[in-house]
């Protein structure tokens, strides 16, 4: 029997790497929560996105809206018919690590799928914070999940944690 | 299998001896974080009500996927309240998808917002979802301060929305929680899941 709260799977790049992904994921929990702490290479723009997609799908199924801050102003976005669920103002530094958080409700169910992301960066003088409500058009139980930037890599040390979480 | 008595001229062989009582099992770990209890929509009823809840824990948490019944189109919130007060102040930050707002009550009201459950029209399949963080729900000298997390993303059929936010109530000791539809009921879909938090 699955515990409540449950490490799935783990990674700590060794090397830069623009992706990262879990497949193959257990339908045995309720929801997931993928925490991950990262930071860019260097080089070129030395910055990193983070786009989320679920089962090597990249179809027109996802959107999201978005509330941050900058420190200075606060904003709202919003994306629909998109191919992946982005973060709207935060790009991944090369100096600090940032933390994000993303939560999959109901994921191995038979209706479309909503994740709760967070995102935290604090630069020393500059700096974002993002709330984020991604919807994924699909009916189909997620069993992968990838992180991929386009901009840069991701350094090496950036990890990456996967949790179940199950209801009684 | 349990072993319940030996006999005298009982032949075993090939045992391997253990100084242990795990007896080659690994140790039982106990959660810091425990399910306490779930609940699920029936369509027929607005209501999810948590009773009971024990006091063994440092904080509670709530994750819900919630939908209304309506189908009016109306922003269909998701309330709760707590068996401590019928007063809540409260601070909130959202988004709609063009504009960040903050907002607060200063005067009290009956319930807190605690999420949203957009109705059928146009929608269907899409659910809205929530985390509720209650700090230290079993004391009796602090007001309790709520956190919430909360949003749902219709692909633009209806503003998108994402929140967060506390809450403050009184100093009584949270033993109930019940999270109500503002629109409608909560469809068979809807599901609420009350977790505890260990302290160390």
């Amino acid at each position: 029997m699955a515990a409540t709260y449950e490490k799935i799977a783990t990674t700590t790049l060794g090397s830069a790497a623009a992706s990262i992904t879990f497949s193959s994921i257990s339908s045995a929990y309720t929801d997931l929560r993928l925490v991950f702490v990262a930071k860019s290479t260097t080089g070129g723009s030395a910055i990193a996105n983070a786009r989320l997609t679920y089962n090597s799908d990249n179809g027109t199924n996802y959107s999201r809206t978005t509330l941050g801050g900058n420190g200075s102003a606060t904003s709202s976005y919003q994306n629909s018919n998109n191919t992946y669920i982005d973060l709207a103002l935060a790009n991944l530094s090369s100096a600090q690590p940032s933390f994000l958080s993303y939560d999959i409700f109901s994921y191995a169910g038979s209706t479309f799928k909503t994740t709760l992301l967070t995102v935290q960066q604090d630069y020393n003088g500059s700096g974002v914070i993002e709330r984020i409500v991604g919807l994924y058009r699909s009916a189909t139980a997620i069993s992968t999940i990838k992180i991929e930037s386009t901009i840069n890599t991701y350094d090496v040390g950036t990890t990456a944690t996967l949790y179940g979480i199950l209801k009684a | 299998m349990a072993i319940t008595s030996i006999k005298t001229g009982s032949s075993f062989t090939n045992l391997t001896k253990y100084d242990s009582f795990l007896a080659g099992n690994t140790a039982f770990s106990p959660s810091s974080y425990e399910s306490i209890a779930s609940a699920t929509g029936t369509g027929s009823s607005g209501t999810i009500t948590f009773n009971s809840i024990p006091s063994g824990y440092s904080s509670l948490q709530v994750r819900f996927t919630a939908k209304s019944t309506d189908t009016s189109g109306g922003v269909g919130y998701v309330f709760f309240y707590s068996n401590n007060s019928t007063r809540y102040y409260w601070h909130s930050l959202y988004g709609t998808g063009s504009t960040a707002v903050t907002a607060n009550g200063s005067s009290g009201q009956g319930y807190m917002y605690g999420g949203l459950a957009y109705g059928a029209a146009g929608i269907a399949n899409i659910y809205g979802v929530g985390i509720v963080d209650i700090l230290d729900y079993a004391s009796t000298t602090k007001n309790k301060t709520y956190r919430m997390f909360y949003g749902q993303d219709t692909n633009n059929v209806y503003s998108g929305n994402v929140s967060t936010g506390s809450y403050l109530e009184s100093t009584n000791a949270i033993t109930s929680l019940t999270f109500t539809a503002d629109l409608g009921n909560f469809t068979t879909g809807s599901t609420f899941a009350l977790y505890g938090i260990k302290g160390a």
